[in-house]
């Protein structure tokens, strides 16, 4: 049963004589190509055993040095006062921002823009706040697997994970409800290539986050007037760390939360599901308590780690682990990569939904800019499981899920189940 | 080995006792003591291990780093006496050491 949608044995054993045979200098991490067929694993093993801070000189996106050791990340994670984040020196992701868009958003910024508008924002996703959410954001769900098809295949990716998502985010923000779909519609936009073919260009793309900005002053302009309340939007408009915000700065903090709480947690979502098939030992230990959803859920996040990557520029001459970073250098932190490094995480190639330190990963990122949506990934991906549970005892993947083209988004675009009746 | 008294936000309190050299973090999370995450393993990197220190022993436990200071920017409820509980280490001095957990870990 189990073995159905298991990937071809043949492709990872090929990928593996190529990344233990090629010239380490050859060596390029961020090709999308190797995620969509889940084959970069040798590479990223290879470089931490050989080359742990590697310099590439030859990418789609130019020279960068890969980080690929849980403990090399962590040091430049906590070290922003050399590794920077600020779009202007090119952002957060291996591919280099478009410098004639730059949209402020706090996650590409360095302090002390970073702090003010951080903590600005931080609130609403704190545990007081999401305890009031989690209510609302189990009833919604409930309502998605109350009418999941049974006994017949129908998509995870479309009907569950981006549905509860997109739920999510619209409940955070208090979003008009039939126009949800909206929010995964400019996220994906947001965070589209413009020189893929098929996408919007640049222009095209700066209209529609335009349209969006649009949308969302109507929501403010509501809001502002109205008495303060809990939604993420309101908070904002009555904040005076935030309610003077420039538009392109408001706008830069809708999509950093919109794209934020997006893919990461639909993909987490999936993952889950799919990990859990792959290891029949492990669903049925979780059928058998339920109370394991504790500790399963970030174990789903170190396991999917959905952004497999941050980027950071160096704002002087550095060394890392013997190599000599320069300044203006690219840098690029592999979580996907720590979270498997073995002198840190025991036996971390395994899917464990009972680990004694299961926040032990790098999938949220550590130091100043560590995921503020932390919490409120986990509740989501709790009610998710726990909501599951009630229902049904076994959900099954039928084939191999199709991958995400990126090396920084990490996730499934259709992935094809049945819930048996 | 010293003992530190973790008091929880509704005022239950536990008693430990740790071997000296071991982070007040590390002290909770051994011993289950709840109200404490420490997801990044003490690397003052999380600020899940946010905790009030009682004023009688403030002077004892010395000043925040400038990257502790960075992250408890983050952390809700922060006082003058908050402090990363991993950036606190048990000494002999400190036996007796009494800190107070915030209403949750963010
Ligand atoms: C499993 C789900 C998620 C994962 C894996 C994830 C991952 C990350 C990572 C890796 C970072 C950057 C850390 C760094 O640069 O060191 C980050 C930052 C951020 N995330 Fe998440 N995230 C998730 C869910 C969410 C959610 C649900 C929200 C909000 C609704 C959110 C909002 C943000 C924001 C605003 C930042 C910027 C923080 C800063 O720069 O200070 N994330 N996230
Ligand atoms: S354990 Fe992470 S900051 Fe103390």
């Amino acid at each position: 049963m189990a073995t159905a949608f298991k990937q071809s044995d043949d492709l990872m054993a090929a990928a593996r004589e190529e990344a233990f045979s090629m010239p380490l200098d050859k060596i390029d991490v961020s090709d999308g190509a190797r995620f969509v067929n889940n084959t970069f694993w040798p590479f990223f093993e290879r470089l931490r055993r050989d080359a742990p801070i590697h310099y590439c000189a030859d990418s789609k996106f130019g020279p960068y040095w890969s980080v690929t050791r849980y403990k090399d990340i962590m040091a430049v994670d906590t070290n922003h006062a050399i590794f920077s984040s600020d779009a202007h020196l090119g952002g957060i992701t291996v591919a280099d921002m478009d410098d004639d868009f730059i949209l402020p958003m706090f996650i590409a910024m360095d302090p002390p823009k970073h702090d003010v508008q951080r903590k600005a924002v931080s609130p609403i996703v704190a545990p007081a706040n999401l305890a009031v959410l989690e209510v609302l954001i189990r009833e919604r769900a409930q309502k998605i697997f109350d009418n999941l098809p049974i006994n017949e295949p129908f998509d995870w990716v479309d009907r569950v994970s981006i549905e509860l998502t997109t739920q999510m985010l619209a409940t955070l923000f208090d979003f008009p409800w039939e126009d949800r779909r909206k929010l995964t519609y400019w996220s994906d936009i947001a965070t589209s290539d413009p020189d893929l073919p098929g996408n919007p260009n640049k222009e095209e793309r700066q209209l529609i986050l335009l349209e969006c900005l649009q949308y969302f002053t109507n929501l403010w302009n509501e809001r502002v007037n109205a008495p303060p309340a809990g939604d993420l939007i309101s908070m904002m408009a009555h904040d005076p760390a935030t309610r003077d915000m420039a538009p392109m700065e408001y706008l830069g903090n809708l999509i950093l939360l919109i794209v934020g709480g997006n893919d990461t947690t639909r993909n987490s979502i999936s993952g889950g599901l799919l990990f859990l098939n792959e290891n029949p030992d492990q669903y049925e230990k979780l059928r058998n308590n339920h109370a394991l959803v504790e500790t399963m859920v970030p174990e789903i996040v170190r396991y999917q780690t959905p952004l497999a990557h941050m980027r950071r520029t160096a704002l002087q001459d550095t060394i890392l682990g013997g190599q000599h970073i320069r300044k203006g250098d690219k840098v690029v932190m592999w979580y996907v990569s720590g979270n498997r490094d073995e002198t840190e995480i025991e036996n971390p190639n395994a899917f464990i939904i009972d680990r004694a330190r299961p926040r032990q990963h790098l999938s949220f990122g550590f130091g100043i800019h560590r995921c503020v949506g932390n919490r409120l990934a986990e509740m989501q991906l709790k009610i998710v499981w726990e909501e599951i549970l009630k229902r049904w005892p076994m959900i099954e993947v039928l084939e191999p899920p199709v991958r995400v083209s990126s090396s920084f988004v990490k996730g499934y675009e259709k992935m094809m189940v049945r819930i048996p009746g | 080995m010293s003992h530190v008294t973790f008091i929880e936000a509704n005022g239950t309190e536990h008693g430990v006792d740790v071997d000296n050299g071991v982070s007040v973090m590390e002290a909770a999370i051994q011993n289950s003591v709840p109200g404490i995450d420490g997801d990044c393993g003490g690397n003052c990197a999380c600020a899940t291990c946010h905790v009030y220190i009682d004023p009688k022993w403030a002077p004892l436990t010395g000043e925040r780093t400038q990257m502790e200071h960075d992250m408890l920017e983050f952390a809700e409820g922060v006082e003058p006496n908050s402090r990363l509980a991993c950036q606190i280490h048990m000494t002999a001095e400190l036996d007796g050491l009494v800190v107070r957990m915030p209403e949750s870990q963010h």
